[in-house]
């Protein structure tokens, strides 16, 4: 049998023949007249198309215009339509931005009320880090944040906690699993492998902020296409002495939960990573997959040391993460071979990750630079520096590593490291910097390592008035 | 009196539930088709071939026109007639609609538009102003020159001098509803369009004319757009223009609405600049003498560049008084999008140049700027002192003015000027010979910086930069004078229409539309005072060239001023009725009759509204009105560049304090605090909200918002993922706004100012906090000549001059 099932504001919703990259926005607004829901950018990037779906890890907010509808098989969709009562009581966000004023031209304001509904159900309190993927420009956003400090705390209504009801009702029941037409979805890495190796010319969509963009922008089609969201072991991560294993299909919400504890300077460079909307669907293994040299996960992956895990149906292998990036988006990759995990070391204390990009949240890095240093005494012993935005690919600094490794931790060591960032790199200009901007800062942020470890103020996101 | 009160905007309950409609979520007849564009992939050139035989065979294509399926051409511009709705036979910009795409799906429309195969014969394509200057390719005949004075002899004269050139990038609107617009075919070939347009009668009339129709057959209706910020003033002509004559051809309903990349490529944005100043001062900050030449890169078509271009002349002097100045403004032609109508229009360029100019002077003087703004600013104008009641024009000529002074000839005995206790007997005027009558920077920044605590916190910086080797703060507090009208002074008009229903039920109509701005709440609130009702008794409508005609675009920030007095001219018409007919009814005079709390109380009686209406129906009295406002007192002439241009000036003034990273040059805004004149607001509320956002959307132009180009004129950062405005943690994270609550001294609308536009130069606090941050790495000896957008990699380049490492 063949379909996608979810549930769409409490109503049960099943699709026989349904293209596999028909978006949800679309649907919901063409085929079922749920206009609330907008279309802002159809990229990902503005939010207003922002939905809650939930499953089993609980309700999150998503961009509906890059989420294919058998992405959503076996979950549950509310739609701003759905999130005040069935009576028409406002839910406390949509009441808060009433009273606050939080709506001017109002059409950013669906967006921004399911994240917020999201963000309430969560229990959460760090609304920019919520609202980074919601774009407003009309109010300047501080009655929007009064709005949501004003319905902290308010009880979560009970009309949602039918979502999550229903949800565990079907897990319980044990229906999950049907394919779309035209689509496979696997439920083990053992499916995908067999599958992927028969299909080795198919695409593999894990959370679709990319891909997705190929479809929405660049107008193209996938002929054959597995959606991988439904193989929970692939979800995993796990301590394995010294290390910690990472399942591709992790999201990056749950890798940055994840890294908060152990590696606090990765983590904070995933608060930077495109948008809780983003974050919520992209897992670190498309992220790696996809192979671009402005990727912000593996130049940190790449300093912390990481082991990438590939696999080609019964076959694995494993190599450094950076052996997998051969030359601009080329990868040691074979066909029908896939990205099953990566591991990283549980500790790194000596790791600072660094973005840099024309706007602090939810913008594509200019220049991404993470260093892993470990010192023994006052002397320099090891140092894995990776820069994303530098080259054609994530990229190892080998002659900064060079300068810095034995030497005495000194500001000469770090100033020759600086100058060292020539050798190792030939950036270009983009929209995004120009190449003398890249390489400059590029070094500058060896010298900011030093900075920050004699105590200086280092991070504009720490000052206050 | 529902006026002054801060309600919620009308909609918010529709906003935060979606049910609020926009355009593009009107339903239409299943049959209705989808346009889209095959657009220019080049910036210059002559169509050479054009093979659209896939664009036709494409799935799901209905139609496909170009410049030879029509005789004759729409052109969608609103001034000179200079765009074609599709390329004719050559293409101006990458962009430029070639051909038309009219499919059953707006996916298929736009997956058919990229088939288009077009050879050009390309053409040197002029992409900066430069290219434009030495091509001597411009708008006009050659620069616009307006002057008082003798700027370069006083600049030779004085003490010092500062001069520079600096560059001022362009603004994407960022509407997140793009352009959209749909037409329905109506019996007897009218049409009925319903567009995203800050401009109903505009749209109704290039309809009309690219129809062959009357403007009568054409109905325009606009209930709400999803933001416009000027983007939407004559962007959606080509849109609408497009479905109706497609709607026309196949007898279908059309609809376009812009993929998101698409807008961005196709439409207009703020007009980028590099302005060049001379300025001579003396030892006191004192601006003897200033030159400005403005460099606009206009597009390649003229749309509205020469009043925005005008506006920024009429602003060059910001809050200053400047005795000699000259400006020359070059309105240049370029092989790029044509750049249109964005808050402020012009007004934020004219005046980012002189708060540079200011800035560089205090700089140089090692001057506190804010200072050098006071030592400028014009002459205050007398506490409290309103204008005088209706009546003719006041004439000016009793006064003697002498370099750009008016003098009373009786001083102190004209209530023009306060009456006896006016403490000066003295207005000065603008470059263009405007009195500035109602002047009050002074009193503002006195109570700004004492609310801001600027000056404990300036030193403060300079103790914390001090110990700071790698983070640096710093601070600024900028003014910000700006003109209410439009300069094209007979599209100051504005009519609306009332109707009172039997059961008491008011429906309110008038010209403007709403776009966020709390606009047709604002009107509501005239109406509901005028009724003596709540506000939720007045049914707010959609705009509609049916029932108020000849409408000006919502713009100028006069949606207010104008609409406002409009609807409550007419409502008082009715009321008037009311009254009469209550009077006669009771026996009393008309003026003893009472509208309040909703209630009509004559003769010691009060009777609901509604049965006074049902009374005054069944006396056959009319109850709908229509009503009529031209702003008083303007008198332009644009080539002499004088006259009065505008009817007052709203006022504010913002302080940001910044920090930068020396090494990165990553920057935030850690605090600000504004304080804004809307006269005696309609609704706090909504104007505070206006400035909130114009604040932040202002400090976005000057900070993150960089528009870029590349060699072959194709825009590079089309997409939010590329451009980048303003998200939630960019607000200043201390953020007070706070009104200057004194009536207007005009007579607007309930003593009211406009909000629309005036606060975004707030945001130039924010680069000006930037530039004294900057500034804080060096010894003083080099300006900082931070460029906008003051972007990271700008600022990191500007703290390296300052360390003598360029």
């Amino acid at each position: 049998m063949t379909g996608v099932a979810f549930l769409l504001n409490g109503t049960p919703v099943r699709l026989g023949e349904t293209s596999p990259t028909r978006t949800l926005l679309q649907y919901l607004r063409e085929d079922r007249g749920l206009t609330g829901t907008k279309e802002g950018c159809n990229e990902g990037d503005c939010g207003a198309c922002t939905v809650i779906v939930t499953d089993e890890h609980g309700p999150r907010a998503l961009n509906a215009c890059i989420l294919f509808l058998p992405q959503l098989h076996g979950k549950a969709v509310r739609t701003v339509e759905a999130i005040a009562a069935p009576d028409g009581t406002l839910h406390p966000v949509q009441q808060a931005m009433v009273d606050h004023h939080g709506s001017q031209c109002g059409f950013c304001t669906p967006g921004f009320i399911a994240s917020m509904a999201a963000a309430h159900a969560q229990g959460r309190k760090d609304h920019d880090v919520v609202l980074a993927g919601n774009l407003c420009r009309c109010t300047g956003y501080a009655p929007i944040i009064r709005a949501a400090e004003a319905a902290e705390g308010q009880p979560l209504p009970a009309w949602m906690e039918d979502d999550r009801a229903f949800i565990l009702a079907q897990i319980s029941s044990g229906v999950r699993g049907q394919t779309a037409p035209g689509a496979f979805r696997p439920e083990t890495t053992d499916e995908l492998a067999d599958w992927y190796a028969a299909h080795p010319d198919a695409t593999l969509v894990a959370g679709a902020t990319d891909v997705g963009l190929w479809v929405t922008k660049q107008l193209r089609g996938l002929p054959q296409v597995a959606f991988l969201n439904g193989i929970a072991e692939m979800q995993r991560i796990e301590a394995q002495g010294d290390f910690i294993r990472i399942g591709a299909g992790v999201t990056l919400t749950d890798l940055r939960a994840a890294m908060a504890g152990p590696h606090p300077a990765f983590a904070a460079m995933l608060t930077r990573y495109a948008s809780e909307q983003v974050r919520n669907a992209a897992t670190i293994g498309g992220n790696i997959a996809n192979g671009s040299p402005i990727g912000d996960g593996p130049p940190a992956l790449i300093a912390l040391g990481a082991t990438l895990h590939l696999r080609g149906g019964t076959a694995r292998r494993e190599m450094a993460l950076e052996d997998f990036f051969l030359d601009y988006r080329k990868q040691d990759r074979q066909p029908g071979e896939f990205v099953e995990a990566i591991t990283i070391p549980a500790t790194a204390p000596g790791l600072r990750v660094w973005k840099l990009s024309k706007r602090f949240d939810q913008d594509i890095s200019a220049v991404l630079g993470a260093f892993n240093l470990t010192v023994a005494g006052c002397t320099i012993t090891g140092a894995r520096i990776a820069f994303g935005g530098m080259a054609g690919i994530p990229k190892r600094a080998t002659a900064m590593e060079a300068t810095l490794i034995g030497q005495p931790f000194t500001r000469a060591a770090f100033e020759a490291a600086r100058a060292a960032a020539a050798q190792d790199f030939t950036p270009l200009s983009d929209m995004r910097a120009s190449a003398a901007y890249r390489l400059e800062t590029a070094g500058n942020m060896a010298l900011r390592y030093w900075h920050e470890a004699s105590g200086a103020g280092v991070d504009v996101l720490e000052v206050r008035a | 009196m529902s006026i002054g009160k801060p309600l919620p905007h009308d909609a918010a309950a529709l906003h935060v539930t979606g049910a609020a409609r926009y355009t593009d979520d009107i339903p239409l007849p299943a049959d209705a088709l989808h346009l889209a564009f095959g657009l220019s992939t080049c910036a210059h050139g002559a169509i050479t071939a054009m093979d659209l035989s896939a664009v036709r065979t494409a799935p799901g294509v209905i139609a496909v026109f170009s410049a030879e399926d029509w005789p004759e051409m729409p052109d969608c511009s609103p001034s000179l007639g200079d765009e074609p709705l599709l390329a004719t036979s050559e293409v101006h910009y990458v962009g430029q609609p070639v051909f038309l795409v009219v499919a059953e799906s707006h996916l298929a429309a736009r997956k058919a538009a990229r088939l288009g195969r077009i050879s050009y014969d390309e053409r040197p394509a002029l992409l900066t102003v430069e290219d434009a200057l030495a091509a001597n390719s411009r708008f006009e005949q050659g620069p616009v020159i307006w002057a008082r004075g003798d700027a370069a002899a006083a600049i030779g004269k004085a003490p010092q001098v500062v001069e520079g050139q600096f560059e001022v990038g362009g603004q994407e609107h960022f509407y997140l509803e793009g352009q959209v617009a749909a037409a329905l075919p109506q019996e007897g070939g009218d049409m009925v369009v319903h567009s995203s347009t800050q401009h109903p009668t505009e749209i109704q009339h290039k309809v009309a004319h690219a129809l062959h129709l009357p403007m009568s057959a054409v109905r325009v209706e606009v209930r709400r757009m999803g933001g416009g910020f000027g983007g939407k003033e004559s962007q959606g002509n080509h849109l609408a223009i497009a479905c109706a004559m497609a709607a026309h051809a196949t007898g279908r309903p059309c609809k376009m609405r812009y993929d998101r990349d698409d807008d961005m490529v196709i439409t207009g944005k703020r007009h980028d600049l590099k302005i060049g100043y001379r300025a001579g001062f003396d030892a006191t900050g004192r601006i003897l003498g200033v030159e400005f030449t403005h460099l606009f890169r206009c597009g390649w078509s003229q749309d509205l560049s020469l009043p925005v271009a005008d506006r920024a002349m009429l602003h060059a002097d910001n809050a200053y008084f400047l005795e000699n100045i000259r400006i020359e403004s070059h309105r240049l032609r370029t092989n790029t999008q044509s750049n249109t109508a964005y808050r402020g229009f012009g007004g934020p360029q004219g005046v980012v140049g002189i708060e540079r100019v200011v800035d560089h002077v205090a700089h140089a003087l090692k001057l506190d700027p804010v200072a050098v703004r006071r030592r400028n600013f014009y002459a205050e104008a007398a506490e409290g002192g309103l204008s005088a009641p209706p009546g003719p024009p006041e004439d000016i000529s009793r006064q003697k003015m002498t370099a750009g002074v008016f003098r009373a000839e009786n001083p102190g005995t004209g209530h023009r000027y306060g009456g006896t206790h006016s403490p000066k007997a003295v207005v000065q005027a603008t470059p263009y010979g405007m009195p500035v009558e109602d002047f009050c920077l002074r009193a503002m920044l006195d109570e700004l910086e004492r609310t801001s605590d600027y000056a404990a916190r300036r030193a403060e910086i300079a103790r914390w930069n001090a110990g700071s080797p790698v983070l640096k703060r710093g601070i600024a507090l900028t003014p910000v004078k700006f003109g209410i009208s439009f300069t094209l002074t007979w599209l100051n008009q504005a009519g609306a229409l009332v109707h009172v229903y039997q059961d008491g039920s008011i429906r309110l109509n008038h010209g403007g539309t709403e776009m966020g701005q709390g606009l047709f709440l604002k009107v509501a609130q005239v109406a509901a005072s005028v009724f003596g009702v709540d506000v939720a008794a007045v049914k707010i409508t959609a705009t509609d060239t049916a029932k108020v005609p000849n409408t000006s675009a919502t713009a100028a920030s006069s949606g207010s001023d104008m609409n406002g007095m409009a609807a409550q001219a007419a409502c008082l018409t009715i009321r008037d009725r009311m009254a009469a007919f209550m009077a006669g009814k009771f026996g009393v005079e008309p003026a003893q009759v009472r509208f309040e709390g909703g209630m009509v109380r004559v003769a010691g009686e009060a009777f609901p509204l509604a049965q006074v209406a049902a009374w005054a129906y069944q006396a056959r009295v009319s109850l709908s009105a229509t009503g009529f406002y031209a702003t008083p007192k303007l008198q332009w002439d644009r080539v002499k560049g004088q006259g009065r241009p505008f009817l007052y000036f709203a006022y504010g003034a913002a302080v940001t304090e910044v920090v930068i990273d020396t090494l990165t040059g990553e920057n935030r805004i850690l605090r600000t605090d504004i304080l804004h004149d809307t006269g005696a607001s309609l609704n706090p509320a909504i104007d505070i909200g206006q400035v909130e956002g114009a604040y932040v959307q202002g400090a976005g132009w000057l900070t993150t918002e960089e528009l870029v180009w590349d060699g072959k004129g194709r825009l590079m950062t089309h997409a939010p993922s590329t451009y980048k405005i303003p998200a939630c943690s960019d607000r200043p994270p201390v953020f007070n706004v706070a009104l200057w609550n004194r009536p207007n001294r005009e007579e607007t609308v309930g003593r009211s100012k406009a909000v629309g536009e005036p606060p975004f130069m707030l945001g130039i606090s924010a680069l000006m906090a930037l530039s004294d941050a900057v500034a804080a790495c060096g010894d003083g000896s080099a300006y900082p000549a931070l460029d906008a957008p003051a972007t990271a990699e700008r600022v990191l380049a500007a703290v390296r001059r300052q360390v003598g490492d360029v």
